[in-house]
């Protein structure tokens, strides 16, 4: 076991995909916890798709990934939730109809110019070799931007989630922190999605955060458990992927997915065992 | 003397993308008051109550608010949603969530806060339940933490509070007990607005009435409101039908 771990630190590749992907867990674990709350989970899937189409333009026309997708992901964020307050296209169809372009142009244009390769199949289901040491600069920053952020303004993003009507009453911005909330979305996307894919990113917002809320019933604790839940399947994950040569990104969902199962377990026990009580 | 008017409405209306909801409203509420107001639904009730809030500007008409009324100084119970019941969330957390109003961008609790919010949890009886998850809260006691969350938004006490159908959804019991309990907080000095559309818990309980039907249809005291033809009616069509104030069955009172 200790061999195995040791074998895999030495590796630069997995030292900077395990830097960049503690941080991109930790920010899309908290996030993920107010997505889910404020029914916005499927954002993080919208923009990923738009992460997608962007890195493939990008791939096409030989610029620089996260320099293109970061801007046009950001934009994406803004203009999916101006789509879904004005409410002549429905929020979810506003979300269905943004993806499917994104992915479609990005397909488009990409088998017009390189052709469909493994850089393609990497954006789409993640690839550990795909960090550069400056990708991983950019990442720490982008990651640490957006953990300042949602600390500074944690009671703000609680009582917008908690009570939009309440909050605007108060004269709360709510539709700045709703904008805000996007944007952090948006960055942690493009900072994970290269490791995990963009077909697979969605669920490291969604995942923990829905594990969480089966075990915890206050907002704190389960941020707090969302984050630790995260980070664990992550590290699981990405070890499991290393002694199984398995994608990394699938294999870390598939550790989320058995442990959202075992939460829903222990939540179903604990109902059972207080209806005993009761009885 | 003449108290000092709260809030005044000079012939308000107010309008929703140029069709007028409600107009004429023409009303003082003064310091200590207790004003329900009634109508049916779509009569304009919550429309006024975002205008009392500053949320919405009259199209005609102006709306005058006293100095104390400053921001924060204004409380706020909004109608109850079904969404909360899932909600991970603590009591606390709730409650101090009201602070938030009068703190600037980034914002942290302090102790000042938390000793207010246990303070007035104090006041509404429901210290015990400080660290319950609010979902799993009877209705009753969710409109209490709530209407904590109102309360301890003014550091140095609210001035007005405004309840948009507080009672809505709750049993005959819990009812009874909040009317008490907001009944004390008048007595103690807050000010009031309730929209309601339960007449006669208004007439009981309230000491002025503003009646709207798109537009304003009276405003005045509560036993003034009982003679009239409307206030009759609608408070026949509830049930009693004796004046509050002076005892008579109001159909041969005038």
């Amino acid at each position: 076991m200790i061999d195995v771990l040791t074998n895999m630190l030495s590796y630069g590749f997995i030292q900077r995909a395990l830097i960049v992907g503690l941080l991109v867990s930790v920010c899309a674990a908290l996030l993920g916890v107010s997505l889910v709350l404020k029914r916005f989970s499927m954002i993080g899937d919208g923009l990923a798709h738009v992460g997608f189409g962007s890195l493939a333009v990008a791939t096409a026309f030989n610029a620089a990934p996260l320099a293109v997708s970061l801007p046009v992901t950001v934009l994406a964020a803004f203009l999916l939730l101006r789509l879904s307050e004005r409410g002549r296209i429905k929020g979810d169809a506003a979300l269905a109809l943004v993806s499917a372009s994104a992915v479609a142009i990005g397909v488009f244009v990409i088998s017009m110019t390189s052709g469909m390769n493994t850089d393609v199949d990497n954006y789409l289901f993640g690839s550990i070799l795909s960090l550069s040491s400056g990708d991983v600069i950019l990442s720490v920053a982008l990651c640490l931007i957006v953990l300042a952020c949602f600390i500074l303004l944690y009671n703000r993003i609680f009582a917008v989630v908690f009570d939009e009507a309440y909050a605007r009453a108060t004269g709360m911005p709510v539709n700045v922190y709703t904008t805000v909330l996007a944007l952090l979305t948006a960055l942690t996307i493009v900072v994970g999605m290269r490791l995990m894919g963009a077909l697979l990113i969605s669920s490291l917002i969604i995942f923990p955060a829905l594990s969480s809320m089966n075990i915890n019933r206050r907002f704190k604790s389960v941020s707090i458990c969302a984050v630790g839940v995260s980070v664990v399947c992550y590290l699981i994950g990405i070890t499991l992927s290393f002694v199984l040569a398995t994608p990394v990104g699938a294999t870390i969902v598939l550790v989320n997915l058995a442990v959202f199962i075992l939460s829903l377990g222990t939540r179903w026990l604990r109902a059972f065992a207080r209806s005993q009580r009761v009885k | 003397m003449k108290k000092a008017s709260y809030i005044a409405c000079k012939d308000a209306s107010f309008s929703y993308e140029g069709t007028t909801v409600v107009s004429g409203i023409d009303f003082e509420l003064e310091r200590g008051d207790y004003l329900c107001v009634v109508g049916e639904n779509g009569s304009g009730k919550s429309t006024l109550v975002h205008g009392l809030l500053g949320l919405k500007q009259p199209c005609t008409g102006e709306i005058q608010r006293a100095e104390e009324l400053c921001k924060g100084a204004v409380g706020y119970l909004p109608q109850q949603r079904a969404l909360q019941r899932s909600f991970p969330t603590s009591v606390m957390e709730v409650v101090l969530s009201g602070r938030l109003s009068s703190k600037g961008f980034f914002s942290f609790y302090n102790k000042h806060d938390r000793s207010l919010a246990c303070e007035v949890l104090e006041k509404l009886e429901i210290s015990s339940l400080a660290s319950c998850v609010f979902g799993e809260l009877s209705g009753g006691q969710q409109q209490r933490v709530l209407l904590a969350r109102a309360l301890v938004a003014a550091s140095d006490g609210l001035k007005l509070l405004i309840l948009d159908e507080p009672m809505n959804g709750l049993d005959p019991h819990s009812k009874q007990e909040l009317y008490e309990l907001i009944a004390k907080l008048n007595k103690e000095g807050l000010t009031l607005v309730m929209v309601t559309h339960d007449v006669n818990a208004a007439v009981s309980a309230a000491n002025k009435i503003l009646l709207l039907d798109s537009k304003q249809e009276f405003f005045g005291s509560t036993h003034d409101f009982q003679h009239t033809a409307r206030g009759r009616d609608l408070m026949r069509d509830s049930c009693g039908g004796h004046c509050a104030v002076c005892g008579l069955a109001v159909h041969d009172h005038d």
